[in-house]
């Protein structure tokens, strides 16, 4: 198993109303895990604690067999930067590097050494020209800024990338770029995949389709 | 990778960075010139006079036996007896004497009667002695050294004659015109008051003023009274070389104890530094000027940083995202601003070089200040360090708001 949760119960501090309460759920090696569900039912929180950025109240995140909760924070980050990918709905890149110093950065902070040939072939896998490549990150399409996300996501070869509405910015032809150059990516890797969106058409081809308001128990009259 | 972010990162925002960069230019401009500028007045004021032990006047001021005799300021309240010169000049710890006579002037510039021992004794910076850029020391009677300041801003050159005046002020009516001197050499400039007074001979002195009775010339008195006995009967002040430093205390009580006339005896070095303890609040003022322009630069710094944190959080949450601990986000607002203060430090030294380099001339031909342009002195380096640490203290404040955006 890649990542299991057990009894997962989250509150932000100072406010003692529990934003999930998740008994039980997990993703195995290699599998793609859509998750959905309307704006407000903690689907930013969710991530924010599969990634390390928030700890749990009670229960536990194994991932790996490394429970994260355990880890100090200075070991989260880099856990973070080793083993997971992340990209968002916009505003991925540091806005005046290149996109492939945006890579390095990543790759840098993954403990990575020389990774100039592996970024350059996936940008060019990702359609971005070297001149592209070179462009500060700001003066890209969105389109170019979310591909060049994936890239950064995946120079570390993580084994799970959580990916956060990464369409809502784009057009529909934008939109199906992007879900095929992901599909293609992860297709050549065993990384796994927490996908969040609201769009259910974009579930297809996924191995388990979810709704974060049938996990999280938070919230229920009990 | 680290540093090439910041810079990135400066760069991207080049029009407050370059406002802010040239604001700490600026202020550091005028902490390290202020700075330079005091020193070295300090440093050349207290090379006025060097390698003497004592300077003997009739009893007064410390401070005023230093300002007539070194600085040609203010006047004698008395004279001295030749008798009790030679009285002391015969001491067996004496090693050797300058005699000056003080009173006449040329343009307004003062003039001194001496000896040649003056050219050979006196010392002035680092040991430093006086030297002719031009022609000899005087030899003949009516022949007179003049200070480069003097040469350079009367068109005085060497055969050159001209009248000394009686007294001391710029337009004199009462001359010395039977007897024109000779300009026989020109010393080199020395950056002191030497370089302002015509050196003539004690028997010159004499000289022009025989015939003349409580300082008005007698009508009936000839002139060139060649073979007259012309011993002083009094000089204003002398400066004394001692054999040993040991003697100076001895020596200096007794002539201040001495019976047969009022003299004092002061310690060049001990009166300089009294004399420049004077200024020290005009110093000390124009430091804390100076440290407080730098410290609103500095703020500055802070509020154009602090601004930017907030058009920053996106980036902030990105370098999170992909595993940056909120320190490195803290860090790499510290290092930005360091990177300014840096670039300002250097822009400022070099700035300050140019100057010195341009203006340096004038300010050695008009004031007599010699300002070093070698600016890494112990001192300015030290200010520079407080510079820097005081970049980290006031980055601490965008520092940490960006560290608690990194949290969030």
């Amino acid at each position: 198993m890649l990542l299991s949760i057990k009894d997962l119960r989250f509150h932000y501090p100072g406010d003692s109303k529990m934003v999930l309460d998740i008994p039980q759920w997990s993703v195995k090696a290699g599998e793609q895990v859509f998750l959905h569900g309307p704006s407000g039912v903690g689907k930013s929180t969710f991530l924010k604690l599969l990634a390390g950025l928030l700890v749990p109240s009670g229960g536990s995140i194994t991932m790996l067999e490394q429970p994260l909760q355990s880890l100090r924070s200075g070991q989260r980050d880099k856990w973070r930067a080793r083993h997971i990918g992340f990209v968002f709905q916009q505003f991925n890149l540091v806005p005046y590097l290149s996109g492939r110093d945006n890579i390095h950065l990543a790759a840098h902070f993954g403990g990575k050494g020389d990774v100039d040939t592996a970024a350059t072939t996936l940008l060019a896998s990702l359609g971005l020209d070297e001149k592209l490549r070179r462009k500060p990150a700001a003066e890209l399409s969105i389109g170019q800024q979310q591909r060049v996300a994936i890239a950064r996501a995946l120079i570390n070869q993580p084994e799970l990338l959580i990916v956060d509405e990464p369409t809502s910015a784009l057009d529909a032809k934008n939109c199906d770029l992007f879900m095929a150059l992901l599909r293609e990516q992860l297709a050549e890797s065993s990384t796994a995949l927490v996908f969040v969106s609201h769009d259910l058409s974009l579930a297809n081809d996924m191995s388990r389709v979810e709704s974060l308001e049938d996990i999280n128990q938070a919230g229920r009259g009990s | 990778m680290f540093l090439r972010l910041a810079l990135a990162s400066l760069h991207s925002r080049k029009g407050s960075v370059l406002l802010t960069f040239l604001a700490i230019t600026v202020s550091v401009f005028v902490l390290l010139g202020v700075e330079q500028i005091r020193q070295q007045a300090k440093s050349s004021f207290n090379n006025t006079v060097s390698g003497i032990d004592l300077i003997v006047g009739a009893r007064t001021g410390d401070i005023n036996l230093l300002l007539y005799s070194v600085f040609r300021l203010g006047h004698a309240s008395n004279n001295i007896s030749w008798q009790s010169y030679q009285h002391i000049a015969a001491d067996p710890n004496v090693a050797w004497t300058i005699p000056i006579a003080l009173g006449d002037s040329h343009n307004g510039y003062r003039v001194m009667g001496t000896t040649v021992d003056y050219f050979n004794y006196f010392r002035f910076g680092q040991n430093r002695p006086l030297v002719l850029a031009e022609g000899m020391p005087f030899s003949q009677r009516y022949e007179l050294v003049l200070g480069s300041e003097v040469a350079r801003s009367l068109g005085y050159q060497i055969g050159d004659e001209l009248v000394l005046a009686h007294g001391l002020g710029n337009a004199s009516f009462s001359q010395h015109k039977g007897k024109p001197f000779r300009v026989a050499g020109i010393l080199r400039t020395t950056g002191t008051p030497v370089d302002q007074t015509l050196h003539v001979s004690l028997d010159a002195i004499e000289a022009i003023h025989s015939g003349w009775q409580n300082g008005v010339k007698m009508p009936s008195s000839a002139h060139g009274h060649g073979e007259e006995d012309l011993t002083p009967e009094s000089i204003t002040a002398f400066m004394v070389g001692l054999k040993s430093k040991l003697a100076i205390f001895r020596l200096q009580r007794q002539i201040n104890t001495y019976d047969n006339e009022a003299l004092q005896a002061i310690l060049p070095g001990v009166t300089l530094s009294q004399l420049w303890q004077m200024m020290s609040t005009m110093e000390n003022t124009l430091r804390l000027i100076a440290a407080l322009v730098l410290l609103a630069s500095l703020l500055g710094l802070a509020a154009m940083l602090l601004a930017s944190i907030k058009e920053r959080q996106g980036e902030i949450v990105v370098m999170r995202a992909i595993g940056a601990p909120p320190l490195f986000v803290f860090a790499l607002i510290q290092t930005e601003a360091l990177l300014i203060s840096l670039g300002s430090i250097i822009a400022a030294n070099l700035l300050l070089v140019l100057c010195i380099k341009v203006v340096g001339n004038a300010l050695a031909e008009r004031y007599s200040l010699y300002i070093d342009s070698h600016l890494l002195t112990p001192q300015l380096a030290f200010y520079m360090a407080v510079i820097m640490i005081g970049t980290v203290l006031v980055s601490v404040i965008p520092g940490i708001s960006a560290y608690r955006k990194a949290l969030q």
